[in-house]
């Protein structure tokens, strides 16, 4: 294998390396939820896609064979990741409502004239317009 | 659903709901084989029809997706996003006092109306710098979203709307 490879791809195993301890290190640090929500959607993404290409160039220098696994993993980690974070994101909101102290999250007016789905129903519609965005929460 | 007039539309509407669903799933499968069979993609194919015709309730709509190039000039300059928002937040983790990080919600009004654009703007904020979208009104016109560090909250939005909501007006319109 090509020093100038070996070297590429050691730095993209560390790179990887770093942005997973930092994202891990943002879980630790930051005191809300919310905040602690910032830090493994983004600064994994970049670690976990780093690793991912890593392993792309290696099989692809000593086996010779191209991997498109990683790309599938990618994809699927970029569809998954806003979608955990919603749910995580809708679950905090139900359980301060609940809890309902005086540390209740201030959420901004929609401004809409409806509420945001997690606490209202959707608005009704004539019937009409069949599919108009579901609210479920 | 009013029917279209030429015969042929309605066999294909009724075998291949979603074309382009088809091919994604075709192309997944094959990815997922990693090698190239002709057995592979004759089961691809199965599938890709099977799947669209199975799970068409689930998608009452067709994305109207124009602009093809535009899409693919959105997905790069989304990928070079999430690259930048993973250095912005790694420096916001390391090296600033949690306790000055301006942490806010803000509202971000939609202008968009399919489901579709909504939610690909709420995956793309979600995956870059500093914002996680985390619930739509219920009329689904307005976005609440959250950001790490956010000084300025309108400037926050102004950038969300020029940035990715005007970008994906012209790919759904």
């Amino acid at each position: 294998m090509a020093i100038w490879l070996e070297a590429l791809i050691a730095l993209l195993i560390v790179v990887s390396g770093v942005f997973i301890l930092v994202g891990s290190l943002g879980l630790l640090k930051l005191p809300t939820l919310m905040m602690r929500l910032h830090a493994p959607t983004k600064a994994t993404t970049l670690g976990v896609g780093g690793a991912l290409l890593a392993s792309m160039g290696f099989f692809w220098a000593v086996e010779g064979t191209i991997s498109v696994h990683e790309l599938l993993v990618t994809a699927f980690l970029f569809l998954t990741a806003p979608v955990t974070a919603h749910f995580i994101a809708k679950a905090h909101l139900h359980l301060e409502r609940k809890r309902d102290g005086g540390e209740r999250e201030r959420l901004p007016q929609t401004g809409t004239g409806s509420g945001w789905s997690t606490y209202d129903p959707a608005p009704q519609t004539g019937g009409e317009e069949g599919d108009s965005a579901p609210g479920e929460g | 659903m009013a029917r279209t007039e030429h015969p042929g539309a309605g066999l294909r509407e009724r075998w291949l709901p979603h074309p382009l669903m088809t091919l994604t799933l075709v192309v997944v499968w094959m990815l997922l084989l990693n090698g190239f069979s002709l057995g592979g993609l004759l089961l691809g194919a199965v599938l890709g029809v099977v799947i669209p015709i199975v799970t068409s309730h689930f998608w009452p709509g067709r994305p109207p997706l124009q602009a093809w190039d535009r899409a693919l000039a959105f997905t790069a300059l989304a990928l070079w996003d999430v690259i930048v928002a993973n250095v912005i937040v790694a420096r916001l983790i390391l090296f600033r006092d949690p306790a000055t990080l301006a942490s806010r919600w803000v509202r971000l009004p939609l202008e968009l109306r399919s489901p579709e654009a909504i939610t690909i703007l709420a995956g793309t904020i979600s995956l870059t710098p500093g914002t996680v979208s985390c619930d739509l009104s219920a009329d689904g016109r307005a976005l609440l979203v959250h950001c790490l560090d956010a000084p300025d909250a309108e400037a926050a939005v102004r950038e969300m709307k020029t940035r990715y909501e005007a970008r994906l007006k012209e790919i759904f319109p």
